[in-house]
């Protein structure tokens, strides 16, 4: 049962949440206490969790309340329950990827940014639902549920990262973690109508979060508002011996960066991201977005990414092989499904993956093995790794005239489940404006900017490489004019 | 039309890739001991598990190995090189890539000098790369024949060492395989072990008519595990070309496995059906970047090598070509030779003695222990004490071999040692003419055989004056003594 | 259709994934239709392009790992998840060479 006074709990932003905990009129426990009882009410529709660590998070929010009893608190995100994505590795409790064939895995190690959220004393809640292997912009790739929108049950919540988004959405819990390697965290974000950011590539650990694509992956927080963001991406952010592709810079202080404001600031309106397939009310929402930041003393700035409309080819190229790479060692072997009766060892590697893997990764898997193979290799892949240069030349000659990119982060809001399901291509390009940021290595983020047919909308922003704060800075304007998202109401009907 | 072509009709092509063990605390990619020993899996982690979301940490001492061994064989250091990921499955591949350099390695061009039948040859390097080993599969673990997979080799640090295909015979290939060997070994990157895999080689090999200027199709040729079976394997897989050749066959490009046992080689189909390894670079891994400083550290390492040793044995102290050969190989006396003689303060004649205790008694000591001489309880400062003892008088031969022995085994102070075991040479006239007297007394027979000149026994009365000396008789004395008395003879 | 029956079957064989007759079909449509797509980039000259082949931009420092003994796990936490194992090795069927 779900009291009003949990209710008032869960509405809570983190920022809100962490100042209560300080102010000592709530403890851990009973914050924890009141996500627990909320994802019991709510997730049998939604679908945001593939598992609840209840009594663990319980135990985690009583040595918070005793760390802060004895003065010791660790930081803002002290005894604020939190959830990742079911592609984090925690350890002594079971990590999936959303597939089969690591069905009952349970990993001797964690996840450097999980580590790193327990060291800020962080409470974890469970492990967010997700397309499996996070292959999938609609979360129906989960090889054991689909996820819902809170928003329209019928609809998706995006992907793949769609169950951390629907968790907030759903006011579950107060901040999760979710990964972006074509669009992960910023569609699902801006379908669910909360705040996700992807980092730079280099900027947060991937130490510890199983592998899509290698050098498209990227961890990243997601939350009801960009104070929340913020205060996750100080948490996980930085450099991580374990990750030689992780950056050696420390990371930036981003909340005290937050409240710059977006007076002087230059902000790039890519002509390619404003035709084609893009839905007029999502245009428009974008567009008011931009009139108030024009209003709020920015600049708009027109700016050309010519090579933006090779993204979707190019990535689903480079993606694809690095998964065919990645994904090699479901064996079988030492971890995770095993066919039962193969007498041979070729049996052992095809029979187990083919009962093992769903669909859309053996599908990523035949075109990325395709791309590699011998005679494609330079047609393909190489060709793809040198449009990636001309996309990421695009991104630097913009930002030799503006700050901030802004631009839609999809053509239209959530899609409604099956709609998609058939037609891979058409799936693949729901992810047409968030590609070419993964591919360039820039960070993007999605803020709500807001209604269209009463779903989210989100504004899409990409930054230089490691300027997180100005994307925040941004985000923020936007959010003070803006005025607290409108919170779905699909949930509140009787189940 | 019937024509019989001998084999020497052909040209050999033999080209080398050889694996080699770095000698490193840790894997290439994690922390885990690259010692060998222990239980199937006690040394690994979640790296060299291959489990889902780790990645590779390039291990910093690797890098320095590839490039103190790069210089060392005269190669070009590439200040940028790149991992690759080559991938295929197999049990003890635990990610179903291995970590490789493909297009961008590390190393590039150089090359060693051989000696084959007394002429110098040198033999081209196309280049070294870094990888990761892979497990081991054990077969025949459990009852039903099922195969068992132990990772602790997984992720141990590899140079492959690749030669042009400048090699023309098997015994110029086991030239080769020796003088890089030798190198590796001289450097300290690798212990040089083919029976237990750390250095391992496979050899490409074709036949082509002499005078034909394109190779013939090559056959690669694995499991070698000594220099004797690469000599082998080779000779076999050059007469098994031959025979298609001539009799109108084609020579299958494949890999081969030699059977020691059958002195044969063998098509290894289940390598063949997918040489595809979809090479692609490693994104986990940003380029290997090698800057003037770290060469320069590398330059500032590098030993004196064995052929330049070895010449300079020969050149400055005299010594033959074989001993100085003997001192330089994998025995590893070159360093003792070197500290020994220095503590002796030298010189030609010193270096003739020091040398022969080494490729001598030291040696055999040294075979019979199976002792390297770092193992030794023996330091070349005593050594050089020794044979300090021995020109000065103090000790003769017998008692100088004895308290190597002694030294070799236990160790102590040589001085020491011949008081507390009385080795001390006996010059005493007086009390070696007693001996020589009691012995020419009880040998009537014998010395009136030798005085007649039917017989020199000069020998056997020098043996028993010193049987009667207890061994520690100066010979020069006992042979001056017994020459007075037993006449001219 | 780019994408024949028997390249979906050779491609399927370098990936170890079996495939049913109905999903070798399916495949081999979809892929084409992917692949038609990606034709696109055909359109485009890279000539003297150089390939973006790591992510992490060019100046950033790269710390390697320093030469020291890290422990690992012990040979049951190493195969507390193996499908089976004989000993502390992971059991598979015999492999033949
Ligand atoms: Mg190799
Ligand atoms: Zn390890």
């Amino acid at each position: 049962m779900t009291t009003a006074n949990d209710a008032a709990l869960t509405g809570l932003s983190l920022q809100a949440a962490s100042l209560e905990l300080q102010a000592g009129a709530i403890s851990s426990r009973q914050l924890t206490e009141a996500c627990l009882a909320r994802i019991a009410a709510t997730d049998g529709r939604v679908g945001a969790f593939l598992a609840v660590t209840g009594e663990r998070a319980l135990q985690q929010a009583d040595r918070s309340d005793r760390r802060r009893a004895a003065g010791g608190a660790l930081g803002p995100l002290d005894g604020v329950p939190l959830a990742v994505k079911d592609l984090f590795l925690t350890r002594g409790v079971p990590t999936t990827a959303g597939s089969r064939i690591l069905e009952g895995f349970v990993p001797p190690y964690d996840a450097t940014a999980v580590t790193r959220l327990e060291a800020a004393g962080a409470v974890l809640l469970g492990k967010l639902n997700l397309d499996e292997f996070a292959m999938g912009s609609s979360n129906e790739h989960s090889a054991y549920r689909p996820c819902r929108n809170p928003w329209d049950l019928t609809r998706t919540p995006g992907g793949s990262s769609g169950g951390s988004a629907a968790a907030l959405s759903a006011r579950q819990c107060f901040g999760t973690l979710g990964t972006d390697t074509g669009g992960s965290i910023r569609l699902p974000a801006s379908f669910c109508g909360v705040v996700g950011l992807k980092p730079t590539y280099g900027r947060v650990s991937r130490y510890g979060v199983i592998a899509f694509a290698s050098s498209l992956d990227q961890p990243g927080p997601l939350g009801r508002t960009t104070w929340d963001v913020a205060a996750l991406l100080g948490a996980i952010a930085g450099p991580d011996p374990h990750d030689l592709t992780c950056a050696a810079r420390p990371a930036d202080d981003y909340l005290a960066a937050l409240e710059g404001g977006a007076r002087g600031l230059r902000i790039g309106v890519p002509r390619e991201w404003f035709g084609g397939g893009l839905q007029p009310e999502v245009e428009a929402r974008v567009r008011e977005a931009l009139t108030t930041y024009q209003r709020l003393g920015a600049t708009l700035v027109e700016i050309s990414l010519p090579h933006s409309r090779y993204g979707i080819a190019a990535y689903y190229l480079i993606a694809t092989a690095e998964a065919s790479a990645n994904l090699a060692r479901y064996d079988g072997v030492r971890f995770g499904l095993r066919a039962p009766g193969v007498r041979a060892l070729q049996e052992l590697y095809s029979e187990s993956r083919e009962q093992g893997f769903g669909a859309e990764p053996k599908r990523r898997i035949m075109l990325g093995t395709y791309a590699l193979s011998a005679g494609y290799h330079d047609a393909y892949y190489l060709r793809a790794q040198k449009v990636r240069t001309l996309i990421r030349r695009d991104f630097d000659a913009a930002f030799g005239r503006c700050d901030v990119v802004a631009g839609p982060v999809a053509p239209g809001p959530a899609f409604k489940l099956g709609e998609r399901t058939g037609d891979p291509l058409q799936m693949y390009l729901a992810d047409i404006f968030t590609i070419t940021c993964n591919l360039a290595a820039l960070p993007g983020l999605s803020v709500p900017c807001g209604l269209a047919r009463g779903l989210p909308v989100g504004l899409q922003l990409v930054g230089r490489p490691f300027d997180e704060a100005t994307l925040l800075k941004a985000a923020r304007a936007l959010e003070r004019e803006l005025g607290p998202a409108p919170v779905p109401a699909a949930l509140e009907a009787a189940p | 039309m019937t024509r019989t072509v001998a084999a020497s009709d052909y040209q050999v092509v033999i080209g080398l890739e050889v694996h080699a063990q770095l000698l490193t605390l840790t894997k290439i990619f994690c922390g885990c001991s690259t010692g060998f020993g222990g239980a199937p899996n006690s040394h690994v982690c979640p790296i060299c598990l291959g489990l889902p979301g780790v990645l590779p940490a390039l291990n910093a001492r690797v890098v320095e190995l590839a490039v103190k061994t790069g210089l060392a064989l005269g190669c070009a250091i590439q200040p940028v090189s790149v991992f690759s990921r080559k991938n295929y499955f197999y049990p003890d591949l635990p990610k179903g890539y291995q970590i490789s350099q493909y297009e961008l390695p590390i190393c590039l061009g150089g090359g060693l000098a051989i000696t084959v039948d007394g002429r110098e040859k040198f033999i081209r390097l196309t280049r070294i790369h870094m990888e990761e080993d892979a497990g081991k599969n054990l077969h025949d673990v459990a009852a039903d024949g099922s195969s068992g997979v132990d990772l602790n080799r997984a992720g141990v640090p590899l140079l492959e060492i690749v030669s042009e295909p400048d090699l023309r015979s098997a015994d110029e290939a086991v030239e080769y395989l020796k003088a890089l060997r030798a190198i590796l070994l001289a450097l300290g990157v690798n212990d040089g072990n083919l029976e237990e895999g750390s250095f391992r080689c496979d050899a490409n090999v074709s036949v082509m008519r002499k005078g034909a200027t394109q190779y013939g199709t090559r056959a690669e040729l694995k499991n070698m595990n000594s220099f004797r079976y690469l000599k082998q394997a080779v000779e076999y897989e050059v007469r098994r070309q031959v025979a298609l050749v001539e009799t109108g066959q084609p020579v299958v490009q494949e890999t081969r496995l030699y059977d020691p046992a059958r002195g044969e080689t063998r098509s290894m189909r289940s390598k063949e059906e997918a040489h595809d390894y979809r090479y692609f670079p490693e994104p986990d891994l940003p380029p290997v970047r090698v800057g003037e400083a770290l060469v320069a550290r590398m330059r500032a390492e590098q030993p004196e090598l064995p052929r330049a040793r070895a010449a300079r044995y020969q050149g400055s102290l005299g010594l033959s070509a074989q001993d100085a050969g003997v001192l330089v190989g994998d025995g590893g006396l070159a360093d003792f030779f070197d500290a020994a003689l220095s503590a002796r303060g030298g010189g030609a004649e010193a270096a003739k003695k020091v040398a022969n205790w080494l490729i001598g008694e030291l040696s055999r000591l040294a075979n019979e222990t199976g002792l390297p001489p770092r193992a030794w309880k023996l330091t070349p400062a005593r050594l050089a004490e020794v044979l300090g003892l021995l020109d000065a008088g103090t000790v003769n031969g017998a008692g100088a071999k004895l308290l190597v022995e002694e030294l070799f085994r236990h160790g102590g102070d040589p001085a020491e040692l011949v008081r507390r075991r009385g080795l001390a040479q006996v010059s005493d006239e007086g009390a070696i003419e007693a001996a020589v007297d009691a012995v020419l007394a009880a040998s009537p027979a014998e010395v009136e055989r030798h005085r007649s000149g039917k017989k020199d026994l000069t020998g056997f009365f020098v043996g028993q004056v010193m049987k009667a000396l207890k061994g520690k008789g100066n010979p020069g004395v006992v042979n001056a003594l017994l020459k007075k008395k037993l006449g001219g003879g | 259709m780019a994408l024949t029956l028997d390249e979906v079957r050779r491609v399927a064989a370098l990936a170890r994934l079996k495939l049913s007759e109905e999903e070798e079909r399916l495949f081999a449509e979809q892929l084409s239709a992917i692949l038609d797509h990606v034709r696109e980039l055909e359109t485009l000259d890279v000539t003297g392009v150089p390939p973006m082949t790591h992510a992490l931009a060019e100046g950033e420092a790269v710390a390697l790992r320093p030469d020291a003994l890290v422990p690992g796990l012990s040979p049951e936490e190493a195969l507390g998840n193996a499908p089976a194992r004989e000993g502390t090795c992971f059991k598979v069927p015999r492999i033949i060479e």
